[in-house]
């Protein structure tokens, strides 16, 4: 059996009766902006400045508990960004600035009152390009545990960081080498420690912003039947440019036009049945 | 019409050259010759450098001495008979001239060597200092008085010249510091075995002497002062370049203000060296009224000076560490300053190292900002970096001098001696450099593979 029809397989197994679980997260009117400098200008304001670039406009979108949402659209359309708006990546950029209201489990992750330290820890995040830290394999995916005091002794972290590894299908192939540099992995097996890495904080999302984009098809795979795995404990959020993967891993889907949420639905219904026309154009390949 | 192609060239064999091909090629190999004669103008100089300072200089390390037996007679040099240093240190070098004087030639007579010169012509073969070396040993061990002991005494410098080829008998005919019959008997204690010319340590050790006595000179209180100065900037520069550089680059917003703090460092690393002198005379000694010469007061000048070096060195490699690193680390819920010490720092630290040591190098290096707060005095005490002794402020320390200015002092004498121990001093200076970069490169080695 192929690695393809393995994945196809495991496909079918997971798209039959699926339930929509709880919600995890909600966005509601999000509007991003580029450029904007500080100050406190409102987004319909800042929405007029033609300096300013109104990356993400009016986005509405509902994130379940222990399902694969994915994110496609072409480049530039700010499927990147907004995934950036739910685990405030974003704050770090000059100049970016976001209006609306982002919960997780009904708490506004944009409250004054939230840390975003804390929020990040909840809601992990993996790169585009793996980037793992020039550190051992250890050092790699203890580092969460580590700075989050989730650990109480040396034995707890290196358990957490079996089962971390165990998690993201790496275990076997680094067991041995522990002690080696992250960086000295392949680009496959990178990518899978920099998830094993953000599951080591036992996040309840993990967002992934094309974890695929720099793997070869093999390693893409493997990381895909990884997220499948995820998917039993966290709430998965992937950007993806692949549309055959949006359709193969995630059991939501929304499509991003020019900074506007097209169309949000099931991946089955936006992919064999889109209301949308410009959703229609985009997935037969006419628009991209 | 359509087929037509787009270039009407004729079809050529790929085997000849065009004459644009022919052209291109000629510039290529042109500018090759260009780069290796520059760096063959670069190495010859080096070469140049290296080959006149280490042959003034090398002969620098050596120093001639004669052995003769003295006897210390209690009368001359403890005249109250109760072998008490303090007593003893009455009697100064003057005193002890005679005495060296009568032995030199009392070891000539029976050694047979006949000599029609003086005692004061023969006295002036040794060392001006050789009076001040007998009494240092008497004072130290008070024991020896009335004994005879076998000293190797130091020998003047132009006859140290001699038997290093600087001084000839030719030369000797138009020197009125020394004549050829001086030099002709020193050739004689040489063919008998009396003169030695050996290592100096005291080149090394001893403090500075004076302009008629270059063959006692030494780089002690030189040496001492630029390690004191290298400590405290190394102490000061270090945290508060890099602490400002991590600010700056991390955590700072870009702003209009921030613009003009950045080109304000990046103008301050080209400002010439002697304008941080007059800051440091005008701040340190003028207003502060730190003492004059202090190692202390030299590293505050040189910290100064270094640490728009520094600022830019450590930014430059805080900005060449990925930005991909610093996601990750946030992306895992660290905090931006964990982010940074956790992972920008360790990578960033072979820039930050190398940066901080060639800073280090360049204010060793450095002497015009030294002249202008005084370091350029004659010292002959070791000098403490704090001491409690000193006279208006406390823990402020000695005056001191530092190795460049010491090169820059003794080029000023007219001794041409003394062109050997600055060239000498120069050796010094550069083993110094040579070996930070020695620790600089051993600590990027030492760092990288960590990782």
């Amino acid at each position: 059996m192929s690695m393809e029809d393995a994945i196809m397989n495991d496909m079918t197994q997971i798209d039959q009766g699926v339930a929509v679980d709880e919600l995890k997260m909600q966005a509601r009117n999000v509007d991003v902006f580029y450029g904007a400098g500080g100050g406190t200008r409102s987004a319909e304001d800042m929405a007029a400045d033609k300096a300013i670039t109104h990356a993400i406009k009016h986005v509405d979108v509902d994130i379940a508990d222990k399902t694969v949402t994915s994110f496609i659209g072409p480049s530039g359309c700010g499927k990147s960004t907004f995934l950036r708006v739910l685990n405030r990546m974003n704050d770090t950029i000059d100049g970016c600035r976001m209006t609306g209201d982002v919960t997780l489990e009904g708490e506004n992750i944009y409250d004054p009152k939230v840390d975003p330290v804390q929020l990040r820890a909840k809601v992990g995040m993996v790169f585009q390009k793996p980037n793992p830290f020039p550190k051992s394999i250890f050092d790699n995916v203890a580092y969460g545990p580590r700075i989050h005091g989730l650990a109480r002794n040396k034995a707890d972290l290196a358990e957490i960081v079996e089962k971390s590894l165990r998690r993201a299908a790496i275990w076997d192939e680094v067991k041995d080498r522990l002690d080696a540099p992250g960086t000295g992995l392949s680009g496959g097996q990178q990518q899978r420690l920099c998830i094993a890495r953000a599951v080591a904080t036992s996040p309840e999302v993990l967002l992934m912003d094309e974890p695929c984009s720099a793997l070869d098809p093999i390693a893409t795979a493997q990381v895909e039947e990884l997220i499948d795995d995820l998917r039993s404990r966290f709430s998965v959020v992937i950007v993806t440019h692949s549309m055959q993967q949006a359709a193969r891993v995630s059991q939501k889907t929304a499509f991003f036009h020019l900074g506007e949420l097209v169309e949000f639905d099931d991946t089955d219904k936006i992919f064999t049945n889109p209301s949308d026309p410009r959703t229609e154009s985009y997935i037969t390949g006419r628009i991209g | 019409m359509t087929d037509m192609p787009i270039s009407t060239a004729p079809k050529r064999s790929l085997f000849a050259a065009d004459a644009r091909t022919v052209r291109r090629n000629r510039a290529e190999r042109r500018f090759r010759a260009y780069g290796m004669a520059a760096v063959g103008v670069g190495i010859l100089a080096l070469i140049v450098l290296l080959v006149s300072i280490l042959g003034n200089g090398l002969s620098s390390f050596r120093q001639t001495y004669v052995s003769f037996p003295i006897e210390l007679t209690a009368e001359r040099v403890d005249p109250d008979g109760n072998r008490d240093p303090g007593e003893m240190a009455r009697v100064t070098t003057f005193g002890y001239l005679p005495l060296l004087a009568a032995a030199f030639e009392a070891h000539l007579d029976a050694e047979g060597i006949e000599t029609d010169m003086g005692v004061r012509e023969l006295a002036a073969m040794l060392s001006e200092e050789a009076p001040a070396q007998i009494r240092g040993m008497v004072l130290a061990n008070p024991d020896l008085v009335g004994q005879t002991i076998d000293a190797q005494i130091l020998m003047g410098g132009r006859i140290d010249g001699f038997f290093k080829g600087r001084v000839t008998m030719e030369s000797a005919e138009r020197d009125s510091n020394v004549t050829p019959a001086q030099l002709e008997l020193a050739q004689i204690l040489a063919d008998r075995g009396a003169v030695e010319t050996r290592f100096n340590w005291d080149f090394i050790t001893a403090p500075d002497a004076s302009g008629s006595r270059p063959e006692a000179a030494g780089l002690g209180v030189a040496i001492i002062g630029s390690f004191y100065m290298m400590l405290v900037v190394l102490v000061l520069a270090l945290p508060i370049g890099v602490a400002a550089s991590i600010y700056l680059e991390e955590f700072a917003p870009k702003n209009r203000l921030t613009d003009l703090i950045e080109v304000n460092i990046s103008n301050l690393a080209a400002v010439p060296s002697i304008v941080f002198g007059i800051l440091g005379l005008a701040v340190f000694i003028n207003f502060m009224e730190f003492n004059q010469s202090s190692p202390l007061v030299g590293g505050l000048v040189l910290t100064l000076m270094t640490l728009p070096t520094i600022i830019i060195a450590t930014r430059a490699s805080l900005r060449a560490v990925p930005p991909s690193i610093r996601q990750a680390a946030l992306g895992l819920g660290a905090s931006k300053t964990q982010s940074i010490f956790h992972h920008v720092l360790p990578l960033a630290a072979p820039g930050i190292l190398t940066g901080t040591i060639i800073g280090l190098a360049q204010a060793l290096g450095e002497t015009a900002p030294l002249l202008l707060i005084g370091m350029v005095a004659f010292v002959r005490e070791y000098p403490d970096l704090m001491s409690v002794h000193s006279n208006s402020f406390p823990l402020m320390g000695d005056g001191a001098t530092a190795l460049p200015v010491q090169v820059y002092s003794w080029t000023q004498r007219s001794d041409p001696a003394f062109v050997e121990r600055a060239s000498g001093a120069i050796i010094v200076l550069l083993v110094f450099l040579l070996c930070m970069n020695l620790i600089a490169i051993l600590l990027r080695r030492r760092f990288e593979r960590r990782w």
